[in-house]
């Protein structure tokens, strides 16, 4: 039965102590065949298997995930959303990312709590100014909604930063109204919720420990539920995704590395937009709850710890405080990791590979959440013709070949 | 935060090394016969397993020198340091623990290092 929601269910349920609220998806057991195994119940993976489902009629599909949904990366990032992205190939992948966001909530009647409450990337001297206008410019030639804020209109929006008295002072920024945040868990468990109403199984607490290749064409997954047989297997499996390549001999240009959250105690609202630093580390915004939510860095060192260093996070707490004195005295209250896989070009990796029928989905590095939509609906689109969508065409493994790199890293620096 | 053991200068905080990423990667010889892909191999891919990794590091924050590194990239442990003019250390020298991709237990996504 297709589950809805509304005002009137919140009431109806809030009566019987919210114990009587029906399961969001089924748990079965494992069948023998699929057409599609997704290996990965994050973010992307369900959005993946949602797409297949809605937009290419394949049916006959399994989301397998190791732990929980979006238990992974999904439920670990700062739920920061933009497309302000340098280069031409970034800019259509994560526009059209944003554009799903801005209707999602309504396709799936589950709340995405998408609110687009912008995000400004703070410019620090003079080669961060010069930078960032080179890439407002690229950014209004691909029809996107950046412009430019001097420290003025910056002082205006977010009245708390302290702009000048500090090593290195704000210069100016570049913003973008259409970014924003959203709820994480919200976009697993809502693509996972439509997705499970039209077929697709969803299978938690199960590891694929292998994926099996036969005359260059997948075969299937060796799972701890046994052996599942599938036409075609697509691996999203973010920092994990090089150690399971490996198991069907590819080899994929991915180094995986923690990278760390961190959480306040909850406060009145006190900062109404998203603020990046690029040049001094530091990334905060407030959730719905009153935290605020601050990304760290990765570690230097290649890792699947899912902690992180202490040093990385001490760096981002100074640069929190020297740009908002205010919240000196402030109590974090959690801190975590996840493990991120890096390209070389800091973009990511959406395309099939050498191994008939099997496909990636990785390499989103520290920057994956935003895309989620977008990417699942493009690497359905790659999965289910054999071919990629003309928006994730130059996301290829042939570009660590040939050179036709979307070099994100160097363009916008940390945060790409 | 771990420690490393400098070859020169003893125990000291990570964050005063910088890691050099995979370790032994050799330039080709022949360069000019190789393809695209060979070359874009040699240039881009680089080992990233969970479980034993040989790596480099180098004591930025100290005596600025090179040294290679066995590390579990599962746990963080250190179990091997040897200088760059020391052997390469057999595979076979560790015992990885880890039998499955993941190396976590079977049920849910529990942190394996803690737990350890």
């Amino acid at each position: 039965m297709k589950k809805k929601y509304s005002i009137l269910s919140l009431i109806k349920n809030s009566f019987s102590n919210n114990e009587n609220w029906q399961k969001m998806w089924r748990s079965p057991d494992p069948k023998k065949t699929y057409d599609v195994v997704i290996v990965g119940g994050g973010g992307h993976g369900l959005g993946t298997a949602y797409y297949l489902a809605k937009e290419h009629g394949i049916k006959n599909i399994a989301v397998i995930e190791k732990g929980w949904l979006g238990s992974g990366n999904t439920g670990r990032n700062t739920t920061i959303i933009r497309s302000n992205y340098l280069w031409n190939e970034s800019a259509y992948l994560y526009d059209h990312s944003i554009k799903l966001w801005e209707k999602l909530s309504e396709e799936l009647n589950y709340n995405m709590m998408f609110s687009q409450r912008g995000v400004m990337n703070l410019a620090h001297n003079e080669h961060d100014i010069k930078e960032m206008k080179r890439r407002i410019s690229a950014n209004r030639l691909n029809g996107l909604d950046t412009k430019w804020l001097d420290t003025k209109e910056i002082k205006e929006l977010v009245p708390i930063m302290n702009a000048d008295n500090l090593r290195y002072p704000v210069l100016g920024a570049a913003y973008q109204p259409r970014g924003g945040v959203a709820r994480h868990d919200a976009i697993a468990w809502g693509f996972a919720m439509r997705a499970d109403e039209m077929g697709v199984d969803i299978i938690q607490n199960c590891e694929v420990k292998r994926i099996k290749t036969n005359n260059n064409k997948v075969e299937g997954v060796e799972t701890s539920k046994g052996f599942i047989n599938a036409g075609k297997v697509a691996v999203v499996a973010s920092g994990h995704t090089s150690v399971l390549a490996q198991t069907a001999g590819v080899r994929l240009p991915l180094q995986s590395r923690p990278l760390q959250a961190l959480v306040s105690e909850p406060i009145k609202p006190i900062i109404n937009t998203v603020v990046m630093s690029n040049a001094v580390h530091a990334y905060v915004s407030q959730s719905d709850k009153g935290e605020l939510v601050i990304g760290a860095g990765t570690d230097g060192y290649n890792s699947f710890t899912q902690r992180g260093g202490y040093d990385v996070i001490e760096e981002t707490v100074r640069a929190i405080v020297e740009l908002y004195p205010i919240f000196g005295k402030m109590k974090m209250l959690r801190q975590w990791g996840g493990i991120v896989d890096i390209c070389p070009d800091a973009s990511p990796i959406v395309s099939k590979c050498d191994v008939g029928g099997l496909y990636f989905n990785c390499g989103w590095g520290t920057g994956g959440f935003k895309a989620t939509p977008g990417s699942a609906n493009v690497f359905a689109h790659t999965v289910a013709n054999d071919e990629p969508h003309r928006i994730n065409a130059p996301f290829n493994l042939e570009r660590f070949a040939n050179g036709r790199l979307i070099d994100e890293h160097g363009a916008a620096a940390v945060a790409h | 935060m771990i420690l490393i053991n400098c070859p020169y200068c003893g125990e000291r905080d990570q964050s005063e090394f910088s890691n050099g990423s995979e370790a032994h990667v050799k330039r080709p010889e022949n360069s000019e016969n190789l393809s695209d892909k060979e070359w874009g191999e040699y240039v881009f891919y680089r080992a990233n397993p969970k479980g034993i990794f040989y790596e480099r590091w180098v004591h930025s924050h100290g005596c600025r020198k090179w040294f290679n590194a066995v590390r579990d990239t599962s746990t963080d442990e250190i179990l091997r340091i040897y200088k760059l003019d020391e052997k390469k250390p057999e595979l076979n020298d560790f015992s990885n623990n880890l039998k499955t991709p993941s190396g976590e237990p079977e049920v849910g996504s529990g942190n394996f290092t803690i737990k350890k």
